[in-house]
Formats: structure tokens, C-alpha cells, sequence
């Protein structure tokens, strides 16, 4: 049974000349448990569709569906991480992954609530900083205090947008390995968006490359058949990853090239001279 | 010890102590020296050519004043009125009021410290000879008899004190709600702009008489102290735009990605508000408030002036109109505790900021 669903999914932003069309006609199916990577380019209207998923947004034509009924806004079932972590700077790592918990869990008293707070701080390594705040943290590791919010709420679905772009190579392989763990204990629903393809093909079941916008639709599917746990160190050396790795890039680089032609209309400038005043000139001549 | 030391100094805003505290540990000698040079000797120094300028200065203006009446009295009266006026000048019976030295200043603020001891005192006298009195009129049920005397330096610094804080929580409880509700709601920020904006520039005298019509017909029967609460109703007035203007600017731009978690955590309205969007404009609202202090401090001496409360301003004011030898001693006295307590207050509310502003992450 589809988990998500877009049935023709189109999203403009702006009115009359400034309107831009940023998605257009997206269709996809989101089986349950399963591991899907979206990849682009930046500015192809990735975060938009993340946007859709969650509610935040809603689409101008066409259907986001959620077990089969339509998004009407957030909800605790969909969990996201967004790419620029979004803590909240005057709270803790406790408190604001406590925010979360204790909109999901009402019924929770205090030390049932703490109990949950620590048991997800721990999950991604970082009991020792649970009472510091966002500001005495890396990157990687605010990075962790978002991910770990968004699960802490234990959505059906996790909704990641570019949540590794901005770490560097070491925190980013760490981390693709908390997530995927996390993943594969629970068998939630994924959707990763990401501009990185080895990590799209490390991590998910699927891959569907986003052509770039405006007007973005997506492309054709890439099923990736290695078997979990996947290593990456042998994957380098995996003939099938190599394969799917590479053509996914040829396609990327074919519709990129073909968005370049499109962009390569000349335009001839007006022949104008400036206009110099010179008498404001004159004061200013040596 | 000595890092808390520091870390405590450069909280309240007195970085400037850093150096002679490493200095004192034996730190870095050679750099803290030159710190400490940098931060503490220099500042003295200006201090120093300050009172230098200040002395030689107003030594300038006593001998143009002293000169004029000497002039004056050659006129009129040829040599033997000369050395009259000299021995009346050097008797103190014929004042010269010019800008007082900064002796003098310093011999006016002992007199003014002493001169509160003496009232001290004399109202401890009072009330231990009326102790048993006012225990038979309490018994009876009627009020008790208090100390009706002048009023010492210190007790109007008190006043005054009393009425800033007065106002500034007025300001406080009126701005921040407010400004929160501006700042939550385009139509009200653009329905009342004109209102803020025709009200903020008026000036604390007219506050003042603004709120003088007003109180006034509302306290007709009441026989407490109308003046305090003119003045601090009018300082809270006065200064509460800084914080109002913040608030609103604080809570109408809170960061869309806050926003966002607000609603991806499916927070209710008042959640929204209260843990998301007011906290994300505490730093404006704290530097608001501080610049409120500051304008409230500084727009009080005029305030007080005006309604008699009995305040620095008042002191100030009855100084000038007083006339004495040492009088406008007094009136640079009492500058330098205005200044000194504005200082104060401003750095107690710096901490307050510092406390309340996060760094962005």
C-alpha cells in the first residue's frame, strides 16, 4: 500500500511576471518502510517538495496523500530535518529536544519524559552535551540534535532535507550511518533529498533524480539492488554500485547539459553611452 | 577564584578590572601591564585633565564674575567701595555664583553627606520620642505621626529611585503586551502606527502636563501622594517607546525557520507565542528595556522638576532657586550622582541583556 502518494503535483510561488513555476506534474509512490533518495540540483525545488510532504506547503494542482488521505497540514506522523537544523538557540539540547517530546507525549509525567529525552540524545552520542546550547556545538552535532528531535516524536515517516549538505565528509558518513540504524531498527518510511548521489545510493532502496526547475518534474526511477547492511568501504568496489552510481550521473549531467541549452539565448544588449553630467565631473577633475 | 573573578567582571560590564586581576595572579606580566595601562591608566588620565580643565575653568569664570563686581564697584564708589566689596567678596556676604571648582563640588557633597546624618539622626530622635505616642494612636485606631521634616540628599535619591522603578515596570507592563499584540497583528500595527508615531517624539514636559490633567481629575478625593504618581506615570510613559518599538519589531520578524518548527511540532497558539516567537525577541525586547532605563532616568530630573515630587529633581531645582554659596556646588554634586546611578542602572540592565540574549546559532 502506498505510504505517500503525489498524484500530479504542481507548485508555483509569486503572481503575474514574478510567478515562478517550481514544480510541475510530480507524481510518486512511497511504499511503507521504504528508503527513497530524491537527488538534484540546488535550487531544483527540492525543499519545496519536502514542504508539500510535511504540510507546511500545499500544492497549487494535483494531490499529496498520506495513507491514502490528503495532507491538510503538519503532523506528528511526519517527522522532518531540515537541512539548516532549525534549533531553537535559546534552549538546550535537553529542552529543545524535550519540545518535541512533550508535544508528541501529553500523557508523559516528568521523569517518563526525561527518560525519553535522554534515551534519544544517547542514541546519537551526545549525553554529554544534552545540557548545552546550540551555540557551543558543531555542526555535525547540532545536525544530531535534529535528527534526534524529529525521531523522538517516532513518526511514520521521516522527512530529510539535504540534512548532511552542509557537514563535512567524516561527520557526514557517521551520521548517514545513525540515520540509516535508526532507520532499519523501526522500519519507518524515509524520504532523503540530498545533491550527493553516493549517498543516495548508500542509503536508499530508491532513487529518482529531480530535473531541475523551474517546472521540475521528476525523472525516471533507479532501483538500487544491494543488499543491507551495505559497507562502504566494499561498496567501492560493488561492480553493481559502480554501475548505478554512474549512470545516475550520466543522467544528471545529460539533463544539466540540456538545461544549460535552455538557458543559452543570447540577448543583445541595448547600445547605450552613459550619460555623463559633466558638470558634477568637473569638481571632482584633478 | 580568579577566573570567576573575571568571568563576573565582564558580565556587569567591567571588563576593564581584567587585566589587574591577571595582573594580581602573576599572569603575563608584560602584556597584562600593558593591558592594564590600555584600560585602567589611561581612563585616569583623561579623568585627570578633566578636573584639570574643569579647575583652571571655572577658576576663569569666578575672576571674570569677581572682576565685574570689582569694576562695578570702582564706578560707583571709587577705591574705598573697591576694598568694601573685596571684604564683602572674602566674607561670603556678596556671592559670586559661577561654575563651582571641583574643591568646592566635593566640599558640597560632604556637606550634603553630613547634612543627611544630622536628619538621620534627628528622625530616629523622632520617632523613639514618638514611639509611645503612636502606639496609643494605633491602639485607637488612629494614624501615626510621622517626621515631617526637610528631606536629606539621600532620601531624594531614594525618591527618585523609587519613582524610576515606578516606572519603568509601568513601562514594562504597558509595552510589552502591547508591543507582542503590534507585533503578532499587521492590521493593529498598521491601525495604531500613526498613534506611535505622533506620541513617541512629545516631550517628557508635555508628558508631563498630559498626565497631570488627567490624574488630576481622577485623584480629586484622593489625599495620597498625587505627585509621585504623576511623575512616575509620566516617566513610565516617556520612556516606554524604545521597548514598544522593539517588542514589535522583535515579534513581528522571528525567524521563518522558528516558525517552521512551531509548526512542524504542531504547537499551539499560545506554545507559538510564549516558547517560539517571545523568546526569539527577548534580545530585542532587553535592548529596548535598557535604552527605557536610560531615557527614564533621563527624562525624570525634568519630571520631578515639575511636579514637586520630592526627588533629585526637586533638589536640583530648589538648589538653583536657593541661591547660596554653595548651591550650584550642590547642583554639580547632585549631576555626578545623576550621572553615577544612570551608569549603574544602565550597566545592572547590560547584565540583564547579556543574561537574556542568546547567540544565534
Amino acid at each position: 500500500m502506498a505510504h505517500i502518494e503525489l498524484k500530479n503535483v504542481s507548485k508555483a510561488y509569486g503572481t503575474g511576471e514574478d510567478r515562478v513555476e517550481v514544480l510541475n506534474n510530480i507524481n510518486l509512490t512511497i511504499k511503507e518502510g521504504e528508503f527513497v533518495a530524491i537527488v538534484g540540483f540546488s535550487g531544483s525545488g527540492k525543499t519545496t517538495l519536502i514542504k508539500l510532504l510535511s504540510g507546511l506547503e500545499f500544492p497549487d494542482e494535483g494531490e499529496v496523500l498520506y495513507k491514502g488521505k490528503p495532507v491538510t497540514g503538519p503532523s506528528h506522523e511526519r517527522g522532518v530535518i531540515f537541512q539548516n537544523y532549525s534549533l531553537l538557540p535559546w534552549l538546550t539540547v535537553r529542552n529543545n529536544v524535550g519540545m518535541a517530546v512533550k508535544e508528541k507525549f501529553r500523557q508523559f509525567n516528568k521523569s517518563q519524559l526525561g527518560e525519553r529525552i535522554e534515551k534519544y540524545v544517547e542514541m546519537v552520542g551526545l549525553s554529554h552535551a544534552i545540557n548545552k546550547l546550540p551555540k557551543a556545538l558543531s555542526g555535525g552535532m547540532r545536525q544530531r540534535v535534529s535528527v534526534t528531535r524529529a525521531l523522538s516524536m517516532d513518526p511514520d515517516v521521516i522527512l530529510m532535507d539535504e540534512p548532511l549538505s552542509a557537514l563535512d565528509a567524516l561527520t557526514r558518513g557517521t551520521l548517514q550511518d545513525e540515520i540509516l540504524n535508526i532507520w532499519s531498527a523501526n522500519k519507518r518510511t524515509a524520504l532523503l533529498i540530498t545533491n550527493d548521489v553516493d549517498e543516495g545510493v548508500y542509503m536508499a532502496d530508491r532513487i529518482i533524480p529531480l530535473k531541475p526547475g523551474p517546472k521540475a518534474t521528476l525523472g525516471p526511477v533507479f532501483d538500487v539492488n544491494i543488499e543491507r547492511p551495505r559497507d562502504k568501504t566494499e561498496l567501492n568496489n560493488n561492480d553493481n554500485f559502480k554501475k548505478l552510481r554512474n549512470s545516475i550521473l550520466e543522467y544528471l549531467i545529460q539533463i544539466g547539459a540540456e538545461r544549460s541549452k535552455k538557458t543559452s539565448n543570447t540577448y543583445t544588449l541595448p547600445d547605450l553611452k552613459p550619460i555623463l553630467k559633466t558638470k558634477v565631473f568637473q569638481g571632482t577633475r584633478v | 577564584m580568579k577566573d570567576k573573578a573575571i568571568s563576573i567582571f565582564n558580565f556587569i560590564g567591567l571588563g576593564f578590572f581584567e587585566p589587574a586581576v591577571r595582573l594580581a595572579s602573576g599572569e603575563e606580566v608584560n602584556k597584562n601591564l600593558n593591558e592594564l595601562i590600555r584600560k585602567v591608566v589611561f581612563p585616569l588620565v583623561s579623568i585627570l585633565l578633566f578636573l584639570f580643565v574643569w579647575h583652571f575653568g571655572s577658576q576663569a569664570l569666578y575672576n571674570i564674575e569677581r572682576n565685574y563686581k570689582i569694576e562695578v564697584a570702582k564706578e560707583s564708589g571709587g577705591e574705598t567701595a573697591v576694598t568694601a566689596e573685596l571684604a564683602r567678596i572674602e566674607s561670603g556676604e556678596s556671592t559670586i555664583n559661577a561654575l563651582p571648582s571641583p574643591g568646592s563640588v566635593f566640599v558640597a557633597f560632604k556637606t550634603l553627606i553630613e547634612d543627611h546624618r544630622v536628619i538621620s539622626a534627628k528622625k530616629d530622635a523622632f520617632a523613639e520620642k514618638v514611639a509611645a505616642t503612636n502606639k496609643k494612636r494605633k491602639a485607637k485606631g488612629l494614624a501615626a505621626i510621622t517626621y515631617t521634616g526637610r528631606p536629606s540628599f539621600v532620601d531624594q535619591v531614594l525618591t527618585s529611585l523609587k519613582t524610576v522603578t515606578a516606572g519603568f515596570f509601568l513601562a514594562l507592563f504597558l509595552a510589552v503586551p502591547i508591543g507582542m499584540v503590534l507585533g503578532l497583528s499587521e492590521t493593529l500595527r498598521s491601525s495604531f502606527n500613526w498613534l506611535i508615531q505622533i506620541f513617541k517624539p512629545v516631550s517628557p514636559v508635555v508628558w508631563f502636563l498630559l498626565v497631570y490633567m488627567i490624574v488630576k481629575s481622577l485623584t480629586l478625593t484622593y489625599d495620597g501622594d498625587v505627585s509621585f504618581i504623576i511623575s512616575f506615570i509620566a516617566v513610565g510613559l516617556c520612556a516606554m517607546w524604545a521597548t514598544l518599538i522593539n517588542t514589535t519589531l522583535g515579534v513581528s520578524t522571528v525567524e521563518n525557520d522558528y516558525l517552521n518548527v512551531a509548526k512542524v511540532l504542531n504547537l499551539s497558539v499560545g506554545q507559538k507565542v510564549f516558547k517560539i516567537i517571545l523568546p526569539s525577541a527577548f534580545p530585542l525586547i532587553f535592548t529596548g528595556l535598557r535604552i527605557t532605563v536610560s531615557v527614564a532616568w533621563m527624562v525624570l530630573i525634568a519630571i520631578e522638576l515639575l511636579s514637586q515630587s520630592p526627588g533629585l529633581g526637586t533638589f536640583v531645582w530648589e538648589e538653583f532657586q536657593n541661591g547660596a554659596n554653595d548651591s550650584n556646588a550642590k547642583i554639580i554634586a547632585a549631576m555626578f550622582v545623576i550621572g553615577g546611578i544612570g551608569f549603574l542602572l544602565d550597566r545592572i540592565m547590560f547584565s540583564v541583556q547579556k543574561l537574556m540574549t542568546f547567540t544565534e546559532a
